[in-house]
């Protein structure tokens, strides 16, 4: 157990980590977890629980936007509005996409394949490295998010993200969600529906969509409960990181691509 | 040598308050351009989701490059202890400073949250480059008002030494800070390379003494003042060894890039392909700012005619805005390689499906706003020279080399 | 030196009494006709407190909101907005930034400029179906059409 604990950690863990680890490790894990669940929105969160996601590509299928759709209207991206006198053109690289179907082709092979692109979640996150004043950073729990109170809208986040995850706020906000608020001038992106998090939920907009949609792609969970359903998952089947090159041990993992 | 007098600058009124007239404007419409854009929001501007940096970065980039590369001459003077450079330090401080202020406005002005800059003069993110780049920038600003007090006061003398070392130790570590925003950034193919922090530097020597002879040389002409052969010699000689290590150090970092097959996609982008990268590369970086003037400064005649090193200093900066828009927007326009020996088919956020570069136009109030740092550099110099004793009296050849004074 | 005292004394009165005049001048009360805080003797402090002391609490919690995920606490935003809106003559809850509300009125006679709403939602938005937070916010919003009857109905 402890094997599987530090296979998913991959060892970089402060003394305090390390300190938790341990207690998980003596203590039965889901006693643990049973009091990150027994209170929603009155502790801080604790790297005793890394989200995450398993995505499997074979399930996802083509031409079904179920979980953008889902994110969008979680999170009031679906009330962007183009300003007026935009071009659609340019509009259309400028509103903000926090998660996105792309379609890959191997060159060699011409196997083709689905896949929903969104914030990896990177335990060692090149957006949080970069960016000067700290907005851009990791919680505990492993969510890699924007604090929009102190994001100066400097963009290096944005080149810095090998995963083309983030936005640019290019436009006044009007219209926005109590849940999720944003505004002009703040970059975003993906955060795991933290507001669910926070709530004790159990999974995401998008993989709640996936599923009603009948094709269960997107596993949400606790990347660090070695008896939760990602962590049987992964465990069981091959599955990769995208740009596993930078060895940035991602939290959202693909299977069969 | 002869004791150096400085003068402030003698134009005549009329010429002097014209010139600020001009410069002013151009900052005035600039600064309603930032105004325009802050209010709108940044869809007003040519910038996206994909080419996040546009027209006010290659603006700032160059013009914070310069800087540091203005300051060369001082340190020529101070460190090196060539005499002929001394007179010229203290202009050369004033340069730097300029143009360094003159680039941060334009950054800073472009944030998404210009309003919230004290939110990155008080909080840190002491791994972020940008935060170091914080107090690089700031500590350059110290350190040459330091350096031009050590230059221009009788008490400073003792100190000049002093200071002019821990100016050029500034001054390499700043522009390396500059380069390292691009070459540490892994995610794109591009950059991540460390030849770009020193390619940064050598770029800068070029760039910052391109527009200090083109300050000098105007500032002398429109004053009447005395600037001989020998100084403008030494002056263009040097531009040719930056320009000729400027070539060495682009060949490198394509040698580097192009060695192995990882990043082959991105160079055929820029070297072949590219269309407006790949013309800006070649005609611009390589052949207006490196090869042309690299050819006039060594030609036995044009070398000799002032027009023509004016010429090709004015081409070293040309080409090397051309440089920094290809580093800048070019790297970003080359789509992220998410899935390497794969084709992105369809995607709903244009991640270079069937790897088409992304677009960037940069729009009107972008240019204005990187004009306007321009103008704020040359307002600030001009002042500079009209109120301070920054300029010699004269550059005459007897005053620059001693052995034809006698 | 004594005319300097007198002076001095009389501008720390002066002083005095403008800062504590400031409510009674301000006719004691911005709250918004028809908001669910109109019909409450106080807020989640106690008034002066919050007079004073709203942009404190508020910031501080946003701190442990944002990076800790703490989301029980009183002094939260989303709160005063869902307490303070106020239904307008369509029933439809109207901005608490709008001319005339709880939020723009006090501010514009401390000339106090926020920039909070150009992030925050200045009505409560429904959550998604099947979140938590429903219960929360839920509340409040749905006690704004039950408030705006009343007070829309009493309005000349």
């Amino acid at each position: 157990m402890t094997q599987e604990h530090d296979k998913v950690d991959g060892g970089r863990r402060s003394f305090i980590g390390a300190a938790a680890g341990l207690t998980a490790a003596t203590v039965a894990p889901g006693l643990i977890l049973h009091t990150v669940e027994a209170a929603p929105r009155s502790e801080a969160v604790t790297d005793k629980v890394r989200w995450g996601m398993l995505i499997d590509t074979a399930k996802c299928a083509d031409g079904c936007s179920a979980c953008v759709d889902a994110c969008d209207k979680e999170n009031g991206l679906d009330l962007q509005v183009k300003p007026h006198g935009a071009s659609e053109a340019m509009w259309d690289r400028q509103r903000a996409v926090w998660i996105r179907k792309v379609q890959v082709q191997d060159n060699l092979t011409g196997r083709v394949t689905n896949l929903p692109m969104l914030c990896q979640h990177c335990e060692r996150p090149p957006c949080v490295d970069v960016c000067p004043t700290g907005a851009s950073f990791k919680r505990a729990d492993g969510i890699v998010m924007v604090d929009r109170h102190t994001c100066i809208g400097c963009r290096y986040c944005m080149m810095a993200c090998p995963y083309k995850a983030r936005s640019f706020i290019h436009q006044v906000v009007e219209e926005k969600l109590t849940a999720t608020p944003r505004g002009k001038g703040c970059v975003e992106s993906c955060n795991l529906c933290v507001q669910r998090r926070d709530n004790g939920e159990t999974s995401t907009a998008c993989a709640d969509a996936c599923a009603a949609a009948g094709h269960h792609a997107i596993l949400f969970g606790d990347l660090k409960d070695p008896n939760g359903a990602l962590s049987k998952a992964l465990a069981s089947a091959a599955s990769r990181q995208v740009r596993e090159d930078l060895n940035l041990n991602t939290g959202v993992r693909y299977s069969s691509l | 040598m002869k004791r150096i007098v400085y003068r402030e600058w003698r134009i005549q009124p009329e010429r002097y308050w014209g010139l600020l007239a001009i410069l002013g404007a151009v900052a005035g419409i600039a600064g309603l351009a930032v105004l325009f854009m802050e209010h709108e929001g940044h869809w007003v501007t040519g910038m996206t989701n994909e080419v996040v940096w546009g027209m006010p970065h290659v603006f700032a980039v160059f013009l914070i490059v310069a800087a540091s590369g203005a300051l060369n001459v001082a340190s020529i003077g101070t460190v090196f202890g060539r005499t002929a450079y001394k007179p010229l330090g203290r202009l050369s401080g004033l340069l730097a400073l300029a143009l360094l202020i003159g680039g941060l406005l334009v950054l800073v002005l472009d944030l998404g949250r210009p309003e919230r800059l004290i939110v990155a003069a008080t909080t840190y993110n002491f791994r972020s480059i940008f935060a170091w780049n914080i107090y690089l920038y700031t500590g350059f600003v110290v350190i040459v008002v330091a350096y031009l007090w050590a230059l221009a006061d009788r008490k400073g003398g003792p100190y000049s030494k002093t200071v002019g070392y821990a100016a050029f130790v500034w001054r390499l570590l700043l522009t390396m800070g500059t380069g390292s925003i691009f070459g540490f950034i892994v995610a794109r193919q591009a950059y991540d390379t460390a030849i770009l922090p020193p390619m940064f530097i050598i770029m800068s020597f070029a760039y910052g003494l391109a527009v200090f002879i083109l300050v000098l040389m105007f500032a002398y002409d429109q004053d009447k003042r005395p600037l001989g052969d020998v100084m403008l010699g030494k002056l263009k000689n040097l531009l040719g060894v930056f320009i000729a290590a400027v070539l060495l150090m682009t060949l490198m970092y394509h040698l580097t890039k192009l060695y192995g097959a990882k990043n082959l996609g991105v160079e055929s982008f820029i070297l072949v392909n590219g269309g407006i990268y790949t013309a800006l590369f070649w005609v611009g970086w390589v052949l207006v700012g490196c090869l042309a003037p690299l050819g006039i400064v060594y030609h036995p005649v044009l070398g000799k005619d002032r027009n023509w090193i004016a010429a090709a200093a004015a081409m070293v900066i040309l080409g090397g805005f051309a440089a920094v828009y290809v580093i800048i927007i070019g790297g970003q326009s080359f789509p992220l390689q998410m899935f390497p020996g794969s084709t992105i088919l369809a995607s709903g956020f244009h991640d270079g499906v069937n790897g088409v570069p992304a677009s960037y136009v940069p729009s009107i109030p972008e240019i204005l706003l990187g004009l306007g740092g321009v103008s704020v550099a040359l307002i600030i110099t001009a002042v500079g020279v009209r109120v301070l004793q920054f300029l010699p009296e004269s550059l005459a050849d007897p005053v620059v080399d001693p052995h034809l004074a006698t | 030196m004594a005319n300097a005292v007198v002076r001095g004394l009389l501008a720390v009165a002066g002083l005095a009494w403008a800062l504590g005049a400031q409510p009674a001048a301000a006719g004691e009360n911005f709250v918004a006709p028809g908001s669910k805080a109109a019909g409450l003797t106080s807020c989640v402090e106690p008034t002066d407190f919050m007079r004073r002391n709203h942009m404190e609490v508020i910031k501080h919690q946003r701190h442990t909101v944002v990076h800790k995920g703490i989301r029980d606490s009183k002094h939260t935003l989303a709160g005063c907005i869902a307490c303070h809106v106020a239904p307008g003559p369509d029933q439809k809850p109207v901005s608490v930034y709008a001319e005339g509300q709880f939020c723009q009125r006090c501010h514009a006679y401390t000339a106090v400029d926020v920039n909070c709403f150009g992030c925050h939602a200045t009505v409560p938005t429904p959550p998604a179906a099947g979140t938590a937070a429903a219960g929360d916010l839920g509340a409040g919003l749905v006690q704004v059409p039950d408030h705006g009857v009343t007070a829309g109905g009493e309005r000349p």
